[in-house]
């Protein structure tokens, strides 16, 4: 292997973890941009939701119907957590909710303990994604890598096209900039910040159980996918869909270039450095909104 | 007609409004007028929704309104104009435009009032696709109120439009609000602190003092009556 390949190896590995990072830092960037909270419980919900999408496969023994009704779940429980949880607490300062969240990622963590026990779990993997590696020269990924590459990038698609090119996705992003001129204007508000926590969950979901499915089921998977998807959001702009997608990437990519060129003790740590450096350039991130405006 | 009848609200333990009644009828212009703090805007904020009143009617031709939620309000015909204007900084002049007509759903109807738009505003056309937040201030005023016209309304509410600007500007924006109310009958209800200007486009003036109105009289005798200047309006 010459060491362009060599490279190229570790960017496709690294890429598809970084896939993870993008749709839970996606899921931590929807909410962050229209409500100013960064949601601390994003990982123990996913994680939750994953542990139901495990129920479903159990009982249904159907792996893309348990995704979907999982995805259609979380959709349902993240609305309802905007409504009942943080709605309540809107009004008085945002670290008020940022406590509410860390209180959430509590009690998603003490539920799943409780109910499905420490013992990791294996996550049964779609029968289409657990075939042979495919190799392309000499670069190699596995199904199931590929499969969440590109779940990713329908992911981020799919979100693109509802914020860019449909009236509700205009009407959210109004919501996220102005909540009083949206509702002067007509956007019912309240509705808005409800579906974003919605949509937010069900992708936070997605990324629950693809990280389950590469790895195993366990009440602490997404510990450590959380840290790495929020550096994500950071590097890319807290404000910024596509900054979650090319930080989340970014992240994974020199993870593991770093720990095949360093050492895999050092790799979070290298990874961390760069991120500090371009933070240190750039304090919004990548694509985050430098605010520019006249008064 | 817009009309209100004792109304009273309040932020929290604060009272804002201890009483207020006023009317604008249909293709009328009327001012609100007074001091900082005396309710102005609460009495705006109250008719579009996003302050309730406590007690008290507000009633827009006849359907009380008072009880509604902003996005139901500005579906029924009542469009405000925010203080400090409040357009969506991020966003193009033309989606600022395109989200004043979010509640409608005739696309024919909402290209003609683009036109329309830009008929009385022509530097928003010019600047359709640029950043809202980069406009000059009185060009951001525009757009608000170009974002309330596209709405389609039957009354325009109006906060402090001549907040910051420079007085050239100011006449400008307020020869377009009479054109606008002349051409097309819109009920139009303007909060300012600047009297004498708002007196010149009104026909009737109510004075606020600590939430409740003092003094309403044709704009005309408000503007003669020396001790009502002195008093009240300043000038």
């Amino acid at each position: 292997m010459d060491e362009f390949e060599e490279f190229a190896q570790q960017v496709v590995t690294g890429a598809s973890i970084g896939s993870i990072y993008a749709i839970v830092a996606l899921a931590i960037v929807m909410i962050y941009r229209s409500t100013s909270v960064v949601n601390f419980a994003q990982g123990e919900l996913a994680m939750f939701t994953t542990f139901i999408s495990w129920s479903f496969i159990q009982s249904l023994d159907y792996f893309w119907a348990s995704f979907a009704l999982t995805i259609l779940v979380a959709f349902f429980l993240g609305g309802a957590l905007e409504v009942l949880v943080m709605r309540p607490v809107e009004q008085a300062p945002h670290l008020n909710s940022i406590v509410v969240t860390l209180g959430l990622l509590a009690v998603f963590n003490s539920l799943a303990f409780w109910r499905y026990g420490p013992v990791p779990r294996a996550f049964p993997k779609p029968e289409i994604l657990s075939g042979d590696p495919i190799t392309v020269g000499s670069v190699t990924i596995s199904q199931l890598n590929l499969g969440i590459i590109v779940i990713a990038l329908l992911i981020m698609a799919a979100l693109f096209g509802l914020f860019n090119y449909t009236k509700l996705g205009l009407a959210m992003r109004a919501t996220a900039q102005n909540p009083v001129a949206s509702r002067l204007v007509g956007i019912n508000v309240s509705r808005m910040l409800a579906l974003g926590w919605a949509l937010s969950a069900a992708v936070g979901a997605i990324g629950g159980m693809l990280t389950a499915a590469s790895l195993t089921l366990s009440v602490d998977m997404m510990v450590a996918i959380l840290i790495f998807a929020f550096a994500g959001a950071v590097l890319g702009g807290l404000d910024s869909p596509a900054g979650a997608i090319v930080g989340g990437l970014g992240v994974g990519i020199l993870q593991a270039l770093a720990g095949n060129y360093i050492s895999s003790q050092v790799d979070i740590m290298a990874a961390f450095v760069i991120i500090i450096a371009v933070l240190m350039l750039r304090p919004t991130g990548l694509f985050g909104r430098r605010v520019v405006r006249r008064v | 007609m817009l009309k209100l009848q004792d109304v009273h609200a309040s932020y929290g333990p604060v009272l804002a409004l201890r009483g207020v009644s006023l009317e604008v009828p249909k293709g009328g212009i009327a001012t609100v007028l007074g001091a900082n703090g005396a309710g102005k805007s609460s009495t705006l904020r109250a008719i579009s929704g996003l302050l309730h009143p406590s007690s008290g009617v507000i009633e827009l031709d006849g359907q009380r309104i008072d009880r509604l939620q902003p996005e139901r309000i500005v579906r029924l015909g009542i469009s405000q104009v925010p203080e400090g204007r409040q357009i969506f900084t991020d966003f193009t002049v033309g989606e600022n435009l395109r989200l004043g007509a979010y509640a409608r759903n005739d696309r024919d109807g909402v290209r003609r009032d683009l036109e329309r738009v830009f008929s009385y505003f022509p530097v928003l056309r010019e600047r359709r696709g640029q950043t809202a937040g980069l406009l000059s201030g009185g060009e951001q005023q525009m757009l608000a109120i170009g974002r309330a016209l596209m709405a389609r309304p039957r009354v325009l509410l109006l906060d402090e439009p001549s907040l910051g600007l420079a007085p050239l500007v100011v006449r400008e924006i307020f020869r377009i609000i009479k054109a606008i109310n002349e051409e097309e009958g819109l009920t139009t209800l303007l909060v300012e602190q600047d009297a004498s200007l708002a007196l010149g486009v009104a026909q009737h003036g109510y004075v606020l003092e600590t939430g409740s109105v003092v003094l309403h009289d044709s704009a005309e005798n408000l503007r003669r009556d020396d001790s009502v200047r002195r008093s009240y309006l300043g000038f």
